[in-house]
């Protein structure tokens, strides 16, 4: 078989697309989960605020989803314009 | 210098069999390790109680223990029994048999730790409450088995299947990545599950009385924490099961490992998230049960959320798969 450099590049490309994306995953997984904790945690203390404490997780969340979003968009940009 | 297929069978098969139980011991270890740990505090708080706590610690170790069972299961197969090889894809499945168990193996006996250390000290705090809590610990601890089990399930496949009649390239690619798949996805749904089922040990413990409504909750965020293990499982089945035509460069191959790659390592992240995040649920509708409701649908919404970058995993590797 031989080995061409495009074809190498592209198969670096596609390995690359898949570790940044698995890799991306891993921090706003566990961060979401312990802003939804700790927010369960407030709820059971002070039930009368369950509206404002799920809408202060959920902007939490959004904001540690990002950093996920990048990982998913430069994996799009390595498989697909790169 | 020749060497024909069964000693590059062999080759792999030795190195598969190695990883399988070296990475498999090492959740299993941590998890008996804090369970010990945990009993030996239980047992100074109350040293009356100590054949009880013994005992249960003894339960709960063993079970933590068989996910790594499982991985020396695998490990006797690889070195013990003739693996009929007939391509080169063989190599590739047995070392990824391998690597598929021992990565599966981890989470599984880091999370049977939690609920078992959090029984025995739960024992000391209510000793009327031994029953129930054992109960629950077995229930949770048995649930945190199953992304082990789903790792032995693709190990046994790729081990005893014949893959003679596939192309070499892109196939191999495509054998590695299902391993990958099912034993990286595996620790965070593993890890998950026992954070949860450890909470809810913990939340009987403190208040007897919501053991039922615990217990059901528990369930249910173990049951959500399984999904990225249960993304895995299926992103392998499609690389084990799905015919690809043959190819004469490198990239699909290295598309189909890397499609394994990236839901195997995307994986372990949301699973984690997710036992925390229904472990805080689980812990608080133990202390206030009147706010169940509330309680259960934040837990779940947050842990929709954590569940995301799963699913963007996912998307990537079916793209990796099917589109490029």
């Amino acid at each position: 078989m031989a080995i061409e450099g495009a074809d190498l590049v592209k198969a670096a490309a596609f390995l690359g697309a898949g570790i940044s994306m698995g890799l991306g995953a891993i921090g706003p997984g566990v961060g979401e989960g312990m802003a939804a904790a700790k927010a369960c945690e407030a709820i059971g203390r002070n039930p009368k605020e369950a509206g404002l404490l799920t809408r202060t997780m959920l902007v939490g969340q959004a904001v540690s989803e990002s950093t996920g979003i990048y990982s998913l968009v430069v994996s799009l940009l390595l498989l697909f314009v790169v | 210098m020749e060497q024909d297929i069964q000693t590059w069978v062999k080759l792999a098969a030795y190195s598969g069999a190695g990883l399988s139980i070296g990475l498999g011991a090492i959740g299993a270890a941590i998890g008996e390790g804090y369970t010990a740990a945990q009993a030996n505090s239980a047992v100074s708080r109350n040293p009356a109680l100590a054949g009880d706590v013994f005992k249960s610690m003894l339960v709960g170790q063993a079970i933590a223990e068989s996910a790594s069972i499982f991985s020396l299961v695998v490990a006797m197969i690889l070195l013990f029994s003739n693996i009929p090889a007939t391509s080169f894809i063989t190599v590739a499945a047995v070392f990824a048999a391998g690597l598929s168990m021992g990565f599966g193996a981890i989470g599984s006996g880091v999370g049977a730790g939690f609920p078992a250390g959090a029984a025995c000290i739960g024992m000391v705090r209510q000793p009327a409450m031994s029953a129930k809590l054992t109960t629950n610990m077995l229930i949770g601890s048995a649930v945190c088995q199953t992304p082990s089990i789903f790792a032995l399930v693709i190990s046994f496949i790729l081990i005893f299947s014949d893959f003679g009649s596939h192309p070499l390239w892109p196939t191999w690619g495509a054998m590695l990545g299902a391993g990958l798949a099912a034993g990286l996805s595996a620790i965070g749904s593993g890890i998950g599950g026992g954070v949860v089922a450890g909470a809810s040990s913990e939340g009987i413990a403190r208040q007897p009385t919501s053991v039922s409504s615990v217990t059901n909750i528990m369930l249910l965020g173990q049951a959500i924490a399984q999904t990225p293990a249960i993304l895995g499982l299926l992103v392998a089945f499609i690389l084990i099961f799905k015919e690809f035509g043959a190819t004469d460069t490198i990239a699909p191959a290295i598309a189909l490992l890397s499609s394994g790659l990236c839901m195997g390592i995307g994986g372990i992240g949301p699973g984690i998230g997710e036992g925390i995040a229904s472990s805080g649920g689980v812990k608080w509708i133990a202390r206030n049960e009147k706010e169940i409701g509330t309680l259960t649908r934040t837990m779940l919404v947050g842990m929709a959320v954590a569940e995301s970058t799963a699913i963007y995993s996912m998307v990537i590797s079916l793209v990796l798969i099917f589109v490029v």
